[in-house]
């Protein structure tokens, strides 16, 4: 493996800093629907093309990096574009596109109230993602990590009743724990290396650990990433965010934030840890077993939703565990399929949300047991929901396939069946709970004649696009992204050379 | 390098406080003027001063020409004029919100108000320069005395909490007072280098221990660090709003200045963290008022209680950082002196506000119809609020990030538990504002509006009262996001230039 090479680039704090000049804008425009709209387009037009800009260089192994100043002495607010960082960032902020142009469609087919809050919250989760995609250090990480925390409750107590503001009660409770555990984890992590700059393969270098003391660290810092990474038993913030309206349960918590969340995780255990600590104090099968639970248990409890927006919720919990898998089994396979699931969950899951937004717009249909013929009406928005349940029930051609093959294949790589298993008995528990959804959608009568058809264009183009993402993504993993390029790479800097 | 800059602030503010009553007779309306050009010179004089020991190194004046040990010195290191320069940056801020306030506050006592203010503050800088140790008990009686002023003008029991503090406050100053009489008589000087030379020579004296253990008690009273801090939220929720934003920022932490100066720099950090050992009694009982101070915030339900209590906690963010006597704990303590000055002093200005906008600042008659109201009072209190909790950028949470340091670097993970869990209380009761400021919908108005203050601003495009009151609480919360991203430099500018020796 060549070492990168680092080059000083204004690009990436273009990348974070410009949804955050776009708050202000979209305030000042509130009394203008279309020019509060124009800004939010904008500035995630501009987003996702300076971030496309750092692409080559992440390919070619020239990584860009900014450096504000210090924040605490030694320690300096820095980004950094590698490759993992890129590719996080790519996903974030190329949905972003699709979910303005499905919000401004949601937003008016629902003439919901406080919409440049809403709009203006949305921009700083963004940059807040960004950030965290970007960050060079802990220290960064936490900044930002903590900013998407405050930034993501005024979205998730939108509606402002009396669920969704004690939704909003639960979010903070177990983020801002999470984030004071992540804190800790920081602080002692600086005293035991005195470093706090993320490196592929660990950052502790030859710092020797009591086994008590890294697996409390360890701890700490599952608690700090884990909460927004729903892992099992931290998860049960994320149904009640469903609360939020469906572009923020679309974007936030199938992507930005939980994302953001496992995007940790990975972080953490390939680049603070490194593989061969977490080897050595078995933390891996730790976490794995971890995971591996979340995943059946998720599943097993997503059957039991009727609400629509609660079951996709926990079919989150579980796949959040996919990548959390990935990286615990630290082989080359396994993290490539992990990293690819960032992807593809991404844009299956967020298909899945945009239709069910759409159903709740036009139709204000919320459960499963009222769908019963709504394919026919709505023939785009549940061939799509149909292709993304598809895909994350791990069938080809569809993405989901990808990366569950990458996962499977890493658990042979590391010696292990029981993960494999795992993945197997989710794909059909998925299956299971998706197939009844298309079945009513499709194939049973409506006890009412529905009166409404499609959901206004601007919703549906951004679902139909998702979903032949996905699919495309699922025929060439290294379409026009070159996901799979920046996952092998990413793999192979945290395995330290050993490229398959 | 002798100067005579040191000695310029007090003298500002005491010239102030004597010309005031004077210059009012005929007119009351040039109270405020003076005051105003007083404070701003006060900043003016600070900046320049800090500026001039960050080149050049410490300033001295010595008293009537007289040297030390024998006269009286006035000292200028990077921590003291930078407490001087966060004390008088607040004050300022605070007195010019202070016009808009005072009629409503303390009608037809302004002219005492400015005058106690000058003469508060006159103790307060001269506690900080001063490098004589009796002479700081005469500012600190000064300070002290105009303290019991402040608070005694208020609402009708501001009397009886303020004669409670006078109480608690003099039995402290008394304290302190024994503690260097000890002290002089074992060492025969009063001057701090003086004194810092000649402890080391007699190890073991019990006089030592007992002046030590006066200083401490008298300061921690002063200083409200639990359980000395029952005087505190009486006085500082039955003053006047417009005496509890100077007293508050202030107040405690020109005491927990004076613990700083007088346990590392005149005691030494050898003797009262190894020989005998008072910082851990320090930081235990800090971290007890964390804890206690927080949860008593959390079951007021008057605003200004609830920032009392709070500040009873932030008191002990402090302690503790003394207590744990390292330099990152010491670095987070003068830190937090500067941040909990700006969070307090915000929070208290948007409580007046709110009680000048509605007459009253319960909790449970909050709701949404006030972010209408007072917008960016309210946008100020969620930024204050968020520094509380310790969000980054804001500095609040740099505080947290060297108090966590310094606990972990001692091993007292107790500590460190202690610091983060109340950053969890402060989410509590800081949310449940916001959540009623910003969500609670307000109850069916009856067509008429019980509260006569609630309709003045009505008129108002931006539904602030005036300038002078929403400005001063703008600029004071928003800087907590400049402290916050630029806290480094202060840190290795100021705060580093002088840990004190053996940490």
């Amino acid at each position: 493996m060549t070492f990168p090479e680092m080059y000083s680039s204004a690009i990436p704090f273009y990348a974070v800093v410009v949804s955050l000049i776009a708050m202000p804008l979209i305030l000042l425009s509130s009394r203008h629907a279309t020019l509060r709209e124009f800004w939010t387009l904008a500035a995630s037009i501009v987003k996702f093309s300076l971030v496309f800009l750092l692409l080559p260089g992440a390919l070619a192994g020239r990584i860009a990096g900014f450096t504000f100043w210090e924040i605490s002495p030694g320690i300096a607010l820095a980004l950094q574009a590698d490759p993992f960082g890129v590719f996080f960032a790519l996903i974030a902020s190329g949905l972003w596109i699709l979910t303005s142009v499905y919000s401004i469609g949601y937003v008016r087919g629902l003439k919901e109230h406080k919409q440049t809050r809403y709009f203006a919250s949305f921009a700083v989760c963004l940059s807040a993602t960004i950030g965290i995609a970007f960050s060079a250090n802990l220290l960064t990480f936490v900044f930002f990590y903590e900013i998407l925390t405050i930034a993501t409750y005024p979205l998730v107590i939108h509606k402002e009743t009396k669920t969704a503001v004690a939704a909003g009660r639960k979010y903070l409770v177990y983020t801002l724990t999470a984030g004071i555990l992540l804190i800790a984890a920081t602080a002692w992590t600086y005293r035991i290396a005195g470093t706090l700059d993320f490196r592929a393969g660990g950052l502790f270098g030859d710092a020797s650990f009591s086994p008590a003391a890294i697996t409390g660290l360890f701890l700490l810092f599952l608690g700090g990433v884990g909460v927004k990474a729903a892992v099992m038993p931290l998860h049960s913030w994320l149904p009640a965010a469903m609360a939020a309206p469906t572009p923020v349960s679309a974007l936030l918590h199938a992507v930005a934030v939980v994302k953001s969340g496992v995007f940790g995780v990975v972080r953490v255990v390939g680049f603070v840890f490194g593989p061969a600590l977490m080897r050595q104090f078995d933390l891996n099968i730790f976490l794995a077993t971890v995971a591996g639970a979340t995943i059946i248990l998720a599943s097993l409890l997503a059957f039991r939703q009727d609400n629509l927006k609660h079951r996709l919720a926990y079919s989150t919990v579980g796949h959040l565990s996919y990548i959390v898998l990935g990286a615990a089994l630290i082989s080359p396979a396994s993290l490539v399929g992990g990293l690819l699931h960032i992807a593809n969950h991404a844009t299956m899951k967020i298909t899945l949300f945009f239709c069910a937004g759409a159903i709740y717009v036009r139709h204000h249909k919320e459960k499963i047991s009222e769908l019963n013929g709504i394919g026919r009406v709505m023939p785009w928005t549940m061939g799509a929901f149909t292709l993304a349940s598809i895909g994350l029930a791990g069938i080809p051609p569809v993405n989901g396939f990808i990366s569950k093959w990458q996962l499977g294949l890493g658990s042979l790589q590391a010696g292990e069946l029981l993960p494999l298993a795992v993945l197997v008995l989710s794909g059909i528990l998925n299956a299971g709970y998706f197939a009844p959804i298309i079945f009513r959608a499709f194939l049973k009568t409506p006890t009412v004649p529905y009166e409404q058809g499609e959901a206004s264009s601007a919703m549906v183009i951004p679902l139909v696009i998702t979903a032949v993402l996905s699919l495309l993504l699922g025929l060439d993993p290294d379409l026009f992204f070159h996901f799979h390029r920046l996952a092998v790479a990413v793999s192979g800097s945290i395995l330290g050379g050993i490229i398959q | 390098m002798v100067h005579n800059s040191p000695a310029l602030v007090p003298l500002l503010f005491l010239a102030a406080a004597i010309s005031i009553p004077l210059l009012a007779i005929r007119n009351e309306k040039v109270a405020y003027p003076v005051t105003m050009v007083a404070s701003f010179g006060s900043v003016v004089i600070s900046s320049y001063n800090i500026l001039l020991v960050l080149r050049t190194g410490p300033l001295t004046y010595h008293f009537g020409g007289w040297f030390p040990p024998i006269g009286i010195e006035y000292v200028l290191d990077p921590l003291s004029s930078f407490v001087a320069l966060v004390v008088n940056v607040i004050a300022f801020f605070v007195l010019w919100h202070a016009s808009g306030i005072q009629e409503r506050e303390i009608p037809g006592k302004s002219v005492p108000y400015y005058a106690l203010a000058m003469l508060f503050l006159c103790g307060a800088n001269g506690i900080i320069v001063t490098g004589d140790l009796f002479n700081l008990y005469v500012f600190l009686e000064i300070f002290s005395l105009a303290g019991y002023g402040l608070i005694g003008i208020g609402e009708r029991q501001a009397p009886v909490a303020s004669f409670r503090y006078l109480i608690m406050g003099t039995v402290g100053a008394s304290f302190y007072l024994l503690g260097i009489g000890f002290l002089y008589i074992v060492t025969g000087s009063l001057n701090m280098a003086d004194v810092r030379n000649i402890l080391p020579h007699i190890p073991g004296n019990p006089a030592v221990a007992a002046a030590l253990s006066l200083i401490f008690l008298g300061m921690g009273i002063k200083m409200a660090i639990f359980p000395l801090h029952g005087w505190l939220p009486d006085a500082y929720t039955y003053a006047p709003s417009t005496s509890s934003a100077l007293i508050a920022p202030i107040g405690t932490k020109i005491a927990a200045y004076v613990l700083i100066r007088i346990l590392f720099f005149v005691f030494g950090v050898e003797l009262v963290s190894r020989s005998l050992p008072i910082t851990d009694l320090i930081a235990w009982l800090s971290a007890i008022g964390i804890l206690y101070g927080s949860v008593m915030a959390m079951a007021q339900n008057e605003m200004k209680r609830m920032l009392a209590y709070s500040s009873v906690a932030q008191i002990g963010y402090i302690g503790l950082g003394i207590g744990l006597a390292n330099p990152l704990g010491y670095i987070g303590a003068v830190l937090h002196i500067l941040n909990h000055a700006f969070m307090k002093g915000s929070l208290f200005l948007v409580a007046a506000n709110l009680r000048k906008k509605t007459g009253r600042s319960d909790i449970a008659n909050l709701d949404v119809s006030l972010r209408k109201k007072l917008p960016w009072s309210m946008a100020a209190f969620t930024v204050a609020a968020l520094s509380m909790i310790g969000l980054p950028p804001t500095a609040g949470f740099f505080s947290k990030w060297y108090l966590a340091l310094g606990a972990i670097d001692r091993g007292e993970w107790g500590f460190l538990a202690v610091i983060l869990v109340s950053s969890l209380l402060n989410a509590v009761y800081f949310f449940r504002i916001l959540e009623k400021v910003y969500l609670l919908p307000p109850p069916q108005t009856t067509g008429e509006d019980p509260l006569p203050e609630a309709r003045t601003g009505w008129g108002f495009p931006v539904g602030e009262e005036n300038y002078s009151l929403m400005i001063p609480v703008v600029i004071v919360s928003f800087s907590l996001l400049l402290i916050g991203l630029g806290n480094a430099n202060i840190v290795k500018e100021v705060i580093q230039r002088v840990i004190p020796l053996g940490m």
